[in-house]
């Protein structure tokens, strides 16, 4: 048990390590938010009362395009060099291997996205506490996000097709994080509405993805070698 | 220890690549896969690392830990070396000790043997080819494993790191290790040899 800690461990921390060093591109994601965020105002016009509406479903749009930016490299980075042969033939089982990389992305890449929605929140005329409900749903949200894209993620490892073909799969598999997300985000908005109800259905998106992608994608990785 | 392939068969991209291949190394031996280009050298270590599923035949590991499979038993070292270029020499040997597990020995020492210890907190990004090799081999020698299998080890090393590899296949055959190697050169050690293919 304290040997699979330590194995899964220096895996995470071996990842966060490249994401965040030179051409690890955690950052990129954070960048491209950014920018998706900053052009909206200007392509939507001076309106603020339409701005502060539009917001939360603007913030959502931005960070699941920003996750998907840096997915399609959880795997094939290291198919590429060769260390996704000594990942699956290690004593690690490939579910949890698969399980640590995608945590390790999602502290590198999600959490970051996060972490930028109160700054951005501001840019977009949101008001404190609908800043907050954002930031509070794209975290139990953004996990979801990173679970469910490493199944596209490893599917892309083995049609050797990144990019393009990641954001096919995976963005009609994000689509009801994307409606809840928005929905929770806009009840903490609007009085009447439960910001409860929607809010428990994205952290149940996400465990159901923590179960499920871990096993899809090291069944996919497993059937894919070359 | 016995590794024993019968009736071996693989197929890739629908054409068949090598069958009917019958092999055997036991601890201490050391098995050279000779053959031309494309004869399937490296598919047939991938196949005995699990990386590929044999199209015909079976590949079985006898006398080794019961609990684990061959491919847990084994090291490979191919033609990509697995090194993130972001990470130090040492970060990324300290990383595959402890992904691996089991047995193992100082890195730092390890190192030491492949002549990289004043390299050790270089980014791997600025390692030659040969460098790379060394390291790959730092990790053969760090983390235990009874059986090697090895595609084209000498590639981009030098005479001397030859030599030293040499060696160093010599020493892990006399713990009782077993070596499978794919090779156009001589390995420099006493090897049986098995030809896939035509003669080259």
């Amino acid at each position: 048990m304290t040997a699979l800690m330590t194995t899964l461990g220096a895996l995470i921390r071996r990842d966060i390590q490249v994401a965040l060093r030179v051409g690890g591109g955690a950052l990129i994601g954070v960048l491209f938010f950014l920018t998706v965020v900053v052009l909206m105002p200007f392509a939507i016009g001076p309106d603020l009362a339409l701005l502060a509406r539009l917001g939360p479903a603007i913030l959502w749009l931005g960070a699941l395009l920003a996750s998907l930016l840096t997915l399609d490299r959880l795997f094939t980075a290291d198919h590429d060099d060769g260390s996704l042969d000594l990942i699956v033939m290690s004593r690690t089982p490939l579910e949890l291997a698969c399980a640590a990389k995608a945590l390790a992305h999602w502290l590198a890449a999600g959490l970051p996205l996060v972490v930028a929605t109160p700054v951005l929140g501001l840019l977009l005329n949101l008001d404190v506490s609908a800043t907050a409900a954002v930031a509070l749903t794209l975290l139990a949200g953004t996990p979801a996000l990173t679970f469910t894209g490493m199944i596209g993620a490893a599917l892309a490892v083995t049609l050797h097709r990144g990019g393009l073909l990641l954001a096919v799969l995976v963005l009609p598999l994000s689509i009801p994080v994307l409606i809840f997300g928005v929905a929770a985000s806009e009840a903490a908005v609007t009085e009447p509405l439960s910001f409860g109800a929607p809010l428990s259905i994205l952290c149940a998106l996400s465990l159901f993805g923590l179960v499920v992608g871990p096993y899809a994608a090291a069944a996919s990785l497993r059937h894919g070698l070359d | 220890m016995r590794l024993s392939g019968r009736d071996v068969g693989c197929v890739r991209g629908g054409r068949q690549v090598f069958a009917g291949l019958d092999f055997e190394a036991s601890s201490g031996e050391a098995l050279a896969v000779v053959g031309p280009n494309g004869s399937g050298k490296t598919s047939l270590l991938r196949l005995i690392a699990g990386l590929l599923v044999p199209a015909g035949g079976s590949i079985a590991l006898q006398g080794g830990d019961a609990e684990l499979t061959l491919s847990e038993q084994s090291h490979y070292l191919g033609h990509r070396d697995a090194l993130k270029p972001a990470l130090s020499v040492s970060e990324n040997l300290i990383f595959w000790r402890d992904f691996l597990g089991g047995a193992m020995s100082d890195p730092a020492e390890s190192l030491a043997v492949v002549e990289l210890d004043h390299a050790a907190q270089l980014p791997a990004a600025y390692l030659s080819a040969g460098q790379r090799r060394r390291l790959s081999i730092a990790r053969l020698l760090t983390v235990q494993r009874p059986i090697w299998l090895l595609d084209e080890p000498s590639n981009a090393l030098d005479a001397s790191g030859q030599k030293l590899f040499a060696t160093l296949m010599g020493d892990h055959l006399s713990r009782g290790g077993v070596i499978v190697a794919a090779t156009h050169t001589p390995l420099g050690i006493a090897a049986r040899t098995l030809l896939i293919g035509d003669a080259p």
